[in-house]
């Protein structure tokens, strides 16, 4: 199975990442842009029995290194 | 004198202060401390000092500190912390020990963006650990910065239990003393340097004192912590 962990930062955590990215955009005059902020995505092959199994890998996975869940929150997807 | 300080630096993959952190250390107590692999299971019998050096621990890759804090060593150094044992994180080793969950908060990109690499004043906040003893509280020392992930970061709880317990550092500050967002680097939260663990036998801190312990190279602040230390 395939699967697809995003991290994002929380809301209130500030991003200069996502800022500077923010002025780039705007910069280049793309219509419409807002705020920006960036994450992460990782893309992890999984051995899993079902769905259910795989969450809980990846939510491991997520809880042990992925994700800093101080600052970070993490959603998990699949193909 | 009791016996001479056992310390160990912990070498990872993109550590690059370890010689400055062994430097000094052999300066404070006469001894050069022992260099210890990351994927090593233990620590040298006797050990009194870890200390996690500055650097680039596996190019800063997914977080800073994030994979060396997930190391084979840290269960050693995560037994040593919680039996009492001393644990100095700087730089790259204050990212790790958060990430490790043995410091609160964490450290984010610096709020304006840039790589900060010069001298830095702080003050002295607490002077009664084994670590800031031979400073005075209130007192402001000259370090070295050299980080792009310096925004100490912390929720409104865990910032008010800092607070209260005493277990802020040191705070960024100008050349009087005065804390404030003019002498803040990087945007740290109240303008913190550096971090005790609820019991003061681990401190975290941006800045480098083992950087500081020469007058050729501007200064000689950071050799109180480490004579602190030597004589703990």
């Amino acid at each position: 199975m395939k699967a697809r962990v995003i991290v994002t930062l929380k809301p209130g955590v500030l991003d200069p990442q996502g800022k500077a990215i923010e002025g780039a955009l705007k910069s280049l005059g793309v219509a419409g842009v807002g705020a920006v902020r960036q994450g992460k995505v990782f893309d992890i092959e999984i051995d899993a029995e079902n769905r259910e199994a795989a969450d809980r890998t990846l939510a491991e996975a997520c809880e042990k290194l992925l994700a800093n869940t101080i600052v970070e929150d993490y959603a998990l997807d699949h193909e | 004198m009791n016996s001479p300080l056992r310390a160990a630096v912990i070498l990872f993959p993109g550590s690059n202060r370890e010689g400055d952190a062994a430097r000094a250390l052999r300066q404070a107590s006469g001894a050069p401390p022992a260099i210890v692999w990351h994927s090593d299971r233990t620590l040298p019998e006797g050990t009194d000092l870890v200390v996690l050096p500055g650097g680039f621990s596996y190019g800063d890759y997914l977080r800073c500190g994030a994979i060396a804090a997930r190391a084979r060593i840290m269960d050693a150094v995560r037994a040593h912390a919680a039996r009492g044992g001393l644990v100095l994180g700087v730089c790259n080793g204050f990212q790790i020990l958060c990430e490790a969950g043995l410091l609160p908060g964490a450290l984010m990109r610096n709020a304006g963006r840039r790589f900060v690499c010069r001298m830095q004043h702080l003050r002295v906040e607490n002077d009664s650990t084994p670590f800031a003893r031979g400073y005075a509280r209130g007192q402001v020392i000259k370090f070295a910065i050299a980080h792009g992930e310096g925004n100490y970061t912390i929720d409104a709880a865990g910032l008010a239990e800092l607070e209260r317990s005493g277990r802020v550092a040191f705070r960024y500050c100008d050349a009087a003393g005065a804390v404030g967002a003019a002498a803040n680097p990087n945007g740290s939260t109240n303008e913190i340097a550096g971090v005790y663990n609820d019991a003061f036998n681990v401190l975290g801190l941006m800045p480098h004192p083992e950087n500081l312990i020469d007058p050729l190279v501007g200064g000689i602040d950071g050799r109180a912590m480490f004579r602190a230390l030597a004589a703990a």
